[in-house]
């Protein structure tokens, strides 16, 4: 199934029909945040500081690519190990995140937290990064820019391959 | 009493030059005989989700390698496994020269910079530099220089234990099985499994990394250790993890022991895992 996943509704309501294990095609626009940006972010919420950047209605991909050489619109952009951002799970809400894109298991309480709030996890295949960065169309780093690969990067993607790890029938895909 | 020595003289920069000559290839291509296992399982396997990451994994090391992309974009911290040849004098820095050579590797190839210079404060060197260099002396004339990226995601997942001789065989193995089932789909199975057995806390950690660096196709020449690799081989892949933790049935590809002397009252065991993106690259001077 294809997503346009900058159309809320249409992502809401084509989310609702897919099962634990369905390979899904995004196209539209990620932003990319893995551990830094993460810790940095839940500092300035927990002190009610200003976001640098509004991550309403946005999907999250864990991911650093490699530089991006001239000439090329990405480097490599494979998702990174998902588990290192459970700690921030309660989080995703307050930012208004409606997805995030990683790989390998979450931890009980963070899909608990993710069923309960109605974020979708989807997981990209680990270790490629090359082919991920071919339905790259587009990037921008938007936010966090001192912190280099880590930093937060508007890319827009084309058909990019992904599949739906939990459902609300209790659909696991690490533990069916 | 009255010998020859013959010495052979390396320069910093001969031995800088070399390392930046593999380092520049070594993201961008995987191993050939894993890429064979790797579509070994891809034919065996079932599950439609674990097949669509198996294909993803083939498609990918194509692209990486005719369009020049790195495999991954978790291009690793480089750990040099170094031969020396007891005849060899280098002129210059040896640590230098290594750390150069990744440095413009890094640079050239526009590579992830993946180092920070303390593990307390984070700040990344932005150089992906230094490696960490591991050295024996051995016989002769030869340089030899392994390198291997090593991402975090599998990095992360590795164990070390001090059982002790009670804990015996099914301690060994208890111990590995569950390494890999908790490392579940983040290490990106399916893996290469190194298993250090012996010597002592940092020896065995040690032999677990050796082990990943054997040919993915040898089995141990020690009958012994042979046996707990079959053993352990099949009892991982009875686990149903499969690629990416999607279930299946190929979790590894497979599974290395070495072993070394240890102490009566130790039983030092350690595991090592190694990605699918299984990247390594040498050269002999
Ligand atoms: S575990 Fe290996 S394949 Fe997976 S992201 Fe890390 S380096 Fe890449």
């Amino acid at each position: 199934m294809n997503i346009n996943i900058d159309d809320k509704n249409e992502f809401l309501s084509k989310i609702k029909t897919l099962k634990a294990g369905d390979r899904v095609y995004l196209s539209g626009t990620l932003l990319t945040a893995r551990d830094a940006v993460h810790k940095e972010l839940k500092n300035l919420i927990d002190n009610n500081e200003k976001l640098p950047y509004n991550f309403v209605n946005s999907i999250i991909y864990y991911a650093g690519p490699t530089d991006t050489p001239p000439e090329k619109i990405v480097g490599s952009i494979g998702p990174t190990t998902s588990q290192r951002m459970d700690s921030y799970a309660e989080y995703m809400k307050k930012l208004g995140v409606l997805a995030v894109i990683g790989k390998g298991e979450r931890s009980d309480e963070c899909k608990k937290i993710y069923l309960r709030d109605g974020i979708t996890y989807f997981i990209a295949t680990g270790g490629c990064g090359a082919l991920l960065s071919k339905c790259v169309t587009s990037c921008e780093v938007v936010a966090f820019s001192h912190l280099g690969c880590e930093s937060v990067k508007k890319l827009t993607v084309d058909n990019f391959p992904v599949t739906v790890c939990y459902d609300n029938e209790q659909g696991d895909i690490f533990n069916g | 009493m009255c010998y020859t020595v013959v010495m052979k003289i390396l320069t910093e920069l001969q031995i800088e030059n070399a390392v930046y000559e593999i380092a520049k290839k070594m993201c961008f291509e995987v191993d050939e005989k894993t890429l064979k296992k790797i579509s070994d399982a891809y034919e065996k396997e079932d599950n439609r989700a674990t097949k669509d990451a198996l294909s993803d994994i083939i498609v990918n090391a194509k692209i990486a390698k005719n369009e020049h992309i790195p495999l991954c974009q978790d291009t690793g911290i480089v750990i040099a496994f170094c031969e020396i040849g007891g005849q060899i004098v280098i002129d210059g820095s040896f640590e230098k020269a290594i750390n150069s050579g990744i440095k413009r590797a890094y640079s050239t190839e526009y590579l992830r910079k993946s180092v920070v210079k303390s593990p307390l404060d984070r700040v990344n060197t932005n150089d992906n530099t230094p490696c960490i260099i591991h050295t024996t002396i051995t016989d002769g004339d030869k340089l030899k220089i392994t390198l291997c990226p090593k991402g975090a995601g599998s990095e992360n997942m590795g164990r070390v234990k001090m059982l002790t001789p009670a804990s015996g065989e099914d301690g060994i193995i208890d111990f590995v099985v569950e390494t890999v089932r908790l490392a579940g789909g983040k290490a990106c199975p399916p893996l290469i499994v190194g298993v250090g057995i012996g010597g002592d806390l940092e020896e065995c950690a040690l032999l677990s990394k050796r082990a990943l660096l054997r040919d993915i196709d040898d089995c141990s020449k020690d009958t012994h250790a042979k046996r707990l690799e079959d053993i352990l081989y099949e009892k991982i892949n009875a686990l149903n993890i499969g690629a990416m933790g999607l279930k299946g049935k190929t979790t590894c590809l497979a599974v290395k022991v070495e072993t070394f002397p240890c102490h009566i009252a130790s039983l030092p065991v350690a595991v090592s895992l190694m990605c699918h993106a299984n990247r390594h690259a040498t050269c002999e001077l």
